[in-house]
């Protein structure tokens, strides 16, 4: 036996830093600063008494910091200031949630463009990406770190403790719970009933020599444990997340009829957009009428039916045959797609396409605008020159698939055909000398101002974008497996109470007290129900007589 | 069909009524004597939890033949929504009332009830037909555990706040009595809204703002903050005092300033016009109707509503969210502000837990802590869904 051990006068050995006895409760007079009984009537039954390493050394700087951290009030802070840092993100869009209607959605102007000094500052401070940064994510760990210390610093001495209890308290121990009560000459019969009773409750009772303990629940005790265990659990998964190996995010865009490589995926698959659709809420629904009326359109669905398909094992690709098909199948929003571990999501569309355009030829001269030919251009493969029946030729000199002026000179901004704009030279069948034209919606130029024939915009198709994003996360099942114990943790420990009652003799009297670490009201019903009949008077609640006393003097004064 | 929505409506009116004709039921109860004691039941108790207990059923009629015309469930919409909340504190009470047979509380949670429920009938009430990402059964699932989450929380401020005014000094003018005026006085504001809502909604006002960008934007209350640089369509209704600041974000955002304006103004009407009733700050008059009830029960609810709350809140505001949110936005967790404010939500009862292991934040501390938890709730379904743009926003 160590000399730092308190050996109790029932005889048990406590380790250092205990505050009551684990045995029989009796306080250590030493240590009762510890958890402030030594201010108080009432004994502090939260660990028990127990010796938490955090109480009990403060000396290297080991001790400190694991004192810092298995501090409640400490943790307390950490999630105070995450909850205010949290609420800090959402007063402006995070960087990924910039509208995309803004007019310049670079974050370096979007901020000020949009709030001002105070948009300007935030970005500044980085709090457009809040969740992201070193600062927020130090946080999360710090909490993490604080409840895994703080648990082990109080499992296992509590675990302790609850185990070594004994049936026998001392009196002052009992004298000091919040619920207790002596009554005089209590025949046996009714001690009997009240444990009887107290039985029927499902309470467990353990007896020595007439010193009786009536106990449930103990495991709710361990709800905190495993709340924790579940949260830990969680922040694993979010770093294991991190990883490329178990998570992958990507996105792409696919054009109806267009096949596209699945990003990240090594070029091994590959995704065909075969049909595009949107469907809108029916206006003259009964239901819906009024909403539609007040507000437009409503979306009800948009979907893709796409083919997947992937190569062959040991295949060349290129080869003919190199191919194989994994599914058919449709993709709308809350129904992804699933195969060989990637998910696909339907996400949004694009509806500013064009697919192809038709002009027509006319003389420059004609107010009528009568059609001499007409031209139609896919616009994934544009020809070079294009013939009519009636003898015109068309070649497309310049493309711009969307079209802008920069400094004067014209360029495309993309390689999707968004707003197309054409430099055409046509050659009538009367004409020797083709003539340069410049057509694009809403512009239409003649570079010398003497063209005999026009081009003008007859008819166009649109097609549909459909933006699918790519998703391979294998972190899943720890954050399913995490969440569920955290539930469990917290029903465990919220929806039972640990509840215990002392019966003991005291001379000629019954002694009669009892703890709960929540629900006090639930522990005095159970009383209630077993000392009913009995000569047993029901115990006092010591606090709340404190209490009322306190008021009532207040009252008088 | 129709018909359905014609019965869902009455339904609703009639749990309205009934809810109201409880409160004073409740009422009653706090001049009979037997009240501290649970052991016996007072008669006006008894009418009283039978009356809610049939106007929530009465709730449930118009939430069901809703679901059935509209062929989803009602909780799509700001209207749904709130007035969803509303039942889910009713129910919420009845729970605890059946736990702890304390009439008091339903003085207090039926008013804040019917507050939430004439709050959330200000809003459009037409069904709406539902975009594809809500077109999904845990819609439904998710929300109406968020809901009622939030309802078993809301117990907690409704104790917290009867700890509040029994417990508060009112002896002289303190810091403390004052700050739990302003909550009487927000309560109030909530109730100023309706009634002003009303009021113009009643005299068909409108006045119509064309913005520089050649929007419009209609006004239904009188413009005290108007759109910035925007012109009053129709000459003869009133010019704005002043436009409201470009910062203020959101669609219509200027004309939601306006309506708070206009809310408060309300409020601070009838709260002066209870003022002139109660002659004493309304905390100092309804302390003495309470001196019967015991603190401990009171606080006891306080902490046992988180208690039961908070797993419930766990399951339908983070787990079945993240659920819905993997299946339609392809990812579990986005930090859209909605889930942000969850999250808050779920830190600061995570801490209220926590500080009530320590014995110092028993009682008073933690009943301002209630008043705070419902302060972010109700920050999450107005502020949140009107303001702080979203996937979730129903403005
Ligand atoms: C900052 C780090 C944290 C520390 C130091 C900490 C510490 C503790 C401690 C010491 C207990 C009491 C254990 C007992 O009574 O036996 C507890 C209970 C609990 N903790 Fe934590 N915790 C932390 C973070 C969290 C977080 C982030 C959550 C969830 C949001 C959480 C949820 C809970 C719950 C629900 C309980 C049960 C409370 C009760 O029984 O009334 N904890 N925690």
């Amino acid at each position: 036996m160590s000399v730092d051990h308190i050996k109790c006068e029932c005889g048990h050995v406590n380790p250092e830093g205990t505050v009551l006895c684990e045995a029989c409760g009796k306080p250590v007079a030493k240590n009762q600063d510890i958890d402030g009984n030594n201010k108080k009537k009432l004994l502090n039954m939260r660990y028990e008494g127990s010796a938490r390493r955090s109480q009990t050394y403060n000396r290297s700087i080991v001790d400190k910091t694991w004192n810092f951290f298995s501090s409640v009030r400490n943790g307390v802070i950490l999630i105070l200031i995450a909850l205010v840092a949290s609420g800090v993100g959402t007063i402006f869009p995070q960087a990924m949630y910039i509208p995309e209607e803004a007019p310049n959605r670079d974050p370096a102007f979007y901020y000020e463009d949009a709030f001002g000094i105070l948009g300007k500052i935030y970005y500044q401070l980085g709090f457009h990406e809040l969740y992201s940064s070193w600062w927020y994510m130090i946080l999360i760990a710090l909490i993490g770190v604080s409840l895994v210390i703080c648990s082990l610093d109080r499992f296992v001495p509590l675990h302790r403790a609850l185990k070594m209890q004994k049936p026998k308290r001392h009196y002052t121990f009992l004298s000091r719970q919040r619920l207790f009560g002596e009554t005089e000459n209590v025949s046996d019969e009714d001690r009997q009933q009240v444990i009887k009773k107290l039985k029927k409750s499902r309470y467990k009772i353990t007896e020595d020599n007439g010193y009786v303990l009536a106990e449930k629940n103990r495991f709710s005790r361990w709800g905190p444990y495993v709340n924790h265990i579940g949260l830990i659990i969680i922040l694993l998964a979010a770093i294991l997340r991190m990883t490329p190996l178990l998570f992958m995010d990507e996105y792409v865009w696919v054009r109806e009829g267009e096949e596209k490589v699945i990003p990240g995926t090594d070029n091994e698959y590959f995704i065909e957009n075969k049909k595009f659709t949107v469907d809108f809420h029916d206006e003259n629904d009964e239901r819906f009428k009024e909403a539609i009326e007040n507000q437009g359109d409503v979306e009800s669905n948009f979907q893709t039916d796409v083919v997947i398909s992937k190569v062959k094992e040991g295949s060349v690709v290129g080869q003919s045959d190199s191919m194989e098909t994994v599914t058919e199948d449709s993709i709308w929003m809350n129904h992804p797609l699933k195969f060989d571990g990637i998910t696909l999501y339907q996400s949004g569309y694009q509806e500013n396409e064009f697919s192809d355009m038709t002009f027509k030829i006319y003389e420059t001269d004609d107010e009528d605008q009568e059609s001499l030919g007409e031209v139609t251009i896919d616009l994934d493969t544009p020809e070079d020159t294009y013939k009519t029946d009636s003898g015109f030729e068309v070649e497309v000199t310049k493309y711009y698939p969307e079209y802008e002026l920069k400094n004067g000179e014209p360029r495309s901004i993309s390689q999707y055909p968004r707003d197309p704009a054409f430099v055409f030279e046509v050659l009538g069948p009367d004409q020797e000398e083709a003539e340069m034209s410049f057509v694009g919606i809403g512009k239409n130029i003649d570079a010398t101002g003497d063209n005999k024939y026009k081009l003008g915009i007859q008819d166009f198709n649109v097609r549909y974008v459909s933006g699918i994003t790519v998703r391979k996360d294998y972190t899943l099942p720890f954050f399913i497996i995490g969440a569920a114990i955290f539930l469990f943790g917290v029903i465990q420990g919220m929806y039972w109470q640990h509840r215990r009652v002392w019966i003991h003799p005291e001379g000629d009297n019954l002694v009669l007290a009892a703890h709960t670490n929540k629900n006090w009201f639930g522990l005095k019903k159970d009383i209630d129900k077993a000392i009913e009949g009995t000569s047993i008077k029901m115990p006092i609640d010591q606090e709340e007589a404190e209490e009322k006393k306190a008021m009532e003097e207040d009252e008088e004064a | 069909m129709s018909n359905l929505v014609s019965i869902s409506s009455t339904a609703l009116y009639t749990a309205f009524v009934l809810y109201l004709i409880a409160t004073l039921f409740f009422g009653a109860t706090i001049r009979d004597k037997r009240t501290a004691d649970m052991s016996k039941k007072s008669i006006s108790g008894v009418i009283g939890i039978t009356l809610t207990i049939i106007g929530f059923l009465a709730q449930v009629v118009y939430f069901i033949s809703r679901w059935i015309a509209g062929g989803h469930a009602p909780v799509s919409n700001m209207f749904e929504f709130v007035t969803f909340l509303g039942m889910t504190l009713v129910f919420a009470f009845i729970l605890i009332y059946f736990i702890y047979r304390l009439s008091v509380l339903g003085l207090f949670a039926l008013p804040i009830a019917l507050l939430i429920i004439a709050y959330g009938s200000m809003f459009p009430k037409e069904i709406s037909p539902l975009v594809p990402s809500l077109q999904s059964n845990w819609l439904f699932i998710h929300v109406i555990t968020v809901s009622i989450a939030q309802g078993i929380l809301a117990i907690s401020f409704v104790a917290g706040l009867i700890y509040l005014i029994l417990k508060v000094d009112q002896k002289k003018i303190t810091l403390k009595n004052i700050l739990l005026e302003i909550v009487i006085f927000l309560l109030v504001t909530g109730l100023g809204f309706s009634v002003i809502t009303t009021i113009f909604a009643s005299m068909d006002y409108e006045a119509i703002f064309q913005t520089p960008e050649g929007l419009e934007m209609d006004y239904h209350m009188p413009a005290i903050s108007g759109p910035k640089g925007a012109e009053l369509v129709d000459s003869d209704k009133m010019e704005p005092l002043f436009s409201a600041p470009t910062w203020f974000q959101g669609e219509a955002a200027p004309r939601k300033l306006n309506t708070l304006i206009w809310s408060f103004i309300a409020g601070t009407v009838l709260y002066g016009f209870i003022r002139l009733l109660t002659r004493k700050r309304v905390g100092a008059r309804v302390q003495p109707w309470l001196r019967k009830i015991s603190p401990q029960l009171v606080d006891e609810v306080m902490y046992r509503s988180v208690a039961i709350g908070f797993p419930v809140f766990t399951l339908g505001g983070l787990i079945f969210a993240a659920i819905w949110a993997q299946i339609a936005w392809d990812r579990f967790w986005g930090w859209d502000p909605k889930e942000v404010w969850a999250l808050i939500t779920w830190f600061f009862y995570a801490a209220f837990l926590h500080l009530r292991l320590s014995r110092g934040w028993h009682g008073e501390k933690s009943a301002w802590l209630a008043v705070i938890g419902f302060a972010i709730i109700m920050f999450n379904i107005i502020v949140v869904n009107l303001v702080l743009a979203g996937l979730h926003s129903y403005a």
